[in-house]
């Protein structure tokens, strides 16, 4: 359904979401400019759902209007981001909400979108409700091939109890853009590995943001962004514990190639009432050349005294003490450092749902027969 | 097994080499035929790893003066990889761990590497299993191991078996073996030492770097040579490291003094 393609001062994902678009002068948005944005076709792209017509997993269904309607937002309002833009602009473009309840021991789920090459934006809207004591592994898959914009928002309720291993696989075009919000509000004992892996985008923005409502709960961040060309992908990850006992541990890893930039920033807030908080946050950069850059950023808020919380961030190349071991094994420059590279990716890309291995993320991520 | 007859297989002649600004090897002379076991000792610091590591082309180090010749030809203007595909095979004092590097795919790898360049055809993942599995009994490794990453999380001694799996999968000429002695536990050590035993064949040669009369002990050396100071101080039979063994070092710098080069660093 093509919309209004009025002529106007403010471009259209601005009109759209009743706000300009976030300037480089906001601390959040310091290193990351949405200009490519602007010059998006003002048309809303229609979505299809990616479970109509197949059966649902065992142990998913569908939750009607009335029973999310009191849900929604509930995770953005509770990890602080019902006001950010992207968020608006997906409230804006008004996508239908695919809301999913999980109970007892579930089936694993697919959700695969692909804005193709069609141009313009396209909005998706996910709500999972885990019931005490479930578990779910679920894997989106979002694709692009062209010169459009996807907006997600996934937001997730883990009841106590419940466990769930989302990953988010994202491979896109130079021309396209990636707005993704994943909000996760966590009840004591429940247990989150949430691992996105995102490449070949010309602008990605992917904001995990989890919230341990009254702490004990498990956290488990993995995320892989690799930039090429004059891609920018930007992370900003948030995490935060209201209340004691609750676990962190998080890596986000970085290849830098040709002229792209990557940035990462990691917010972790520990206050007060969230004593015995165990958090561990690391991010490796690995640029493999000198025209990429790399901003990394941890953002540790930390009130209460007794934690444990760590932090680190390395940017390196290749290392060549590796390159070398490998060589002497007969191993050409090439293979290894080829070699070197996919491990690095590997280690995150095989924390995604069992079910990615039928994407090849490898070998897609490194765009060969990997 | 010494042939005076044997073909060379390795050459080092009047080889100098340093890392950054500070030379280290200053003139080492060796050579090396078919058949031969030669042990190479001394202390710390002494320029062991540095010979082992610039043989196998490590690019921090610069050769200054002297040649290498390997089966005639010249050693040094090899990339480290042509190095290992032609045989010469290097055995890490301290094997790199690479972390998402699966060790079977590695292996499998290296191994064909090899393959290709002596003329044989590459191995795909099934007849690779196949060898490995077999060759996993030269070191009895577990195979568990080859699933893991590349020396990932493995122990100092199963690093070193993990090093002779690759020379027993890689079968190399000249077999250049930097410490790995060191690590290993009793029976590990006697595991070890059989597998390099018969791996050593009449057609290739092995270099062990060693601080341990008790390798000597398991695998007959058929020349002892003394490093120190970054050159080759004395050569024997295999009593020299006996020799060793019951008076130490002490003489090593009357010995340099003689000469007038400066100590070797105690490291
Ligand atoms: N990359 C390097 N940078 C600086 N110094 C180095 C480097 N490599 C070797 N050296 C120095 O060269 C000397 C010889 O080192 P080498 O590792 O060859 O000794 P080694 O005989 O193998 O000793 P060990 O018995 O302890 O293994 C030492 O003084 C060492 O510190
Ligand atoms: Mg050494």
């Amino acid at each position: 359904m093509p919309l209004l393609s009025v002529e106007s001062q403010l471009p259209w994902l601005a009109e759209l979401a009743g706000a300009p678009l976030p300037n480089r002068r906001e601390e959040a948005w310091r290193f990351t400019d949405l200009a490519p944005l602007r010059d998006l076709e003002p048309t809303l792209l229609p979505v299809v759902d990616p479970l109509g017509g197949v059966p649902l997993p065992k142990g998913v269904s569908r939750l009607d209007p009335a029973e999310w309607a009191p849900l929604l937002d509930a995770s953005l309002v509770a990890t602080g981001s019902e006001a950010a833009w992207p968020v608006g602009l997906n409230r804006a473009a008004d996508p239908q909400v695919l809301a999913l309840r999980v109970t007892g021991e579930a089936d694993p789920l697919e959700l695969a979108w692909d804005a193709g090459s069609a141009k313009g934006l396209a909005a998706l809207r996910v709500l999972l409700v885990l019931e005490p004591g479930s578990s779910l592994d679920v894997l989106q898959v979002v694709n692009s091939s062209g010169a459009n914009c996807t907006s997600l928002i996934t937001e997730v309720l883990l009841a106590e109890n419940a466990r769930l291993n989302l990953g988010v696989l994202a491979l896109g075009h130079g021309m396209a853009s990636l707005l993704a919000h994943v909000a996760v509000k966590q009840e004591p004992g429940s247990a989150l590995s949430c691992t996105t892996a995102t490449a070949g985008w010309g602008l990605v923005r992917l904001e995990p943001r989890v919230m341990q409502s009254a702490g004990s709960a498990q956290t488990r961040l993995r995320g892989l962004q690799m930039v090429d060309g004059q891609q920018l992908a930007d992370t900003h990850s948030f995490m935060s514990f209201g209340g004691p006992a609750g676990e962190l541990d998080q890596v986000h890893k970085v290849v830098a190639n040709g002229s792209g930039r990557s940035v990462f920033n990691g917010a972790v807030k520990v206050p007060q009432a969230a004593q015995q908080t165990n958090a561990s946050q690391l991010s490796r950069s690995l640029l493999l050349s000198d025209r990429a850059r790399v901003d990394t950023k941890p953002e540790l808020e930390i009130v209460a005294d007794d934690v444990k919380c760590a932090h680190g961030a390395t940017v390196s190349q290749l290392q060549a003490n590796e390159l070398f071991y490998l060589q002497s094994r007969g191993i050409g420059a090439d293979q290894a450092a080829h070699l070197l590279l996919r491990g690095y990716c590997d280690e995150v890309l095989r924390e995604l749902p069992a079910m990615a291995s039928a994407w090849h993320p490898l070998a897609r991520l490194l765009g060969d027969g990997a | 097994m010494i042939r005076s007859d044997a073909p060379v297989l390795l050459e080092i002649n009047d080889l100098c080499a340093r890392v950054e600004d500070q030379p280290i090897l200053k003139g080492v002379n060796l050579t090396i035929r078919s058949g031969e076991i030669h042990a190479v000792m001394g202390r710390n610091g002494s320029g062991k790893s540095t010979l082992s590591k610039v043989l196998a082309g490590h690019p921090a180090y610069t050769v200054t003066a002297g040649s290498v010749l390997y089966r005639g030809e010249n050693l040094l203007e090899l990339a480290p990889e042509q190095r290992a595909r032609t045989g010469l095979f290097l055995g890490f004092q301290y094997p790199v761990e690479i972390a998402g590097v699966n060790n079977l795919e590695f292996l499998r790898v290296a191994t064909n590497a090899r393959r290709t360049e002596q003329g044989l055809d590459e191995l795909d993942t099934f007849a690779f299993e196949d060898l490995v599995r077999e060759r996993l009994g030269v070191v009895q490794m577990d195979p568990a191991f080859l699933e893991r990453g590349l020396n990932e999380g493995f122990s100092g001694g199963e690093k070193k078996r993990n090093e002779i799996l690759q020379m027993a999968l890689l079968e190399p000429l000249v077999a250049i073996l930097d410490e790995t002695d060191s690590g290993l536990d009793i029976d590990a050590l006697r595991i070890v030492a059989g597998g390099v035993n018969q791996l050593a064949g009449p057609d290739n040669a092995t270099l062990l770097v060693t601080h341990y009369q008790r390798l000597l002990d398991l695998i007959t050396p058929d020349y002892v040579h003394v490093m120190a100071a970054g050159r080759i101080l004395r050569t024997g039979g295999k009593d020299l490291a006996l020799e060793l063994e019951r008076d130490g070092y002490d003489w090593v710098d009357q010995e340099l003094a003689r000469l007038g080069a400066e100590p070797a660093e105690v490291g």
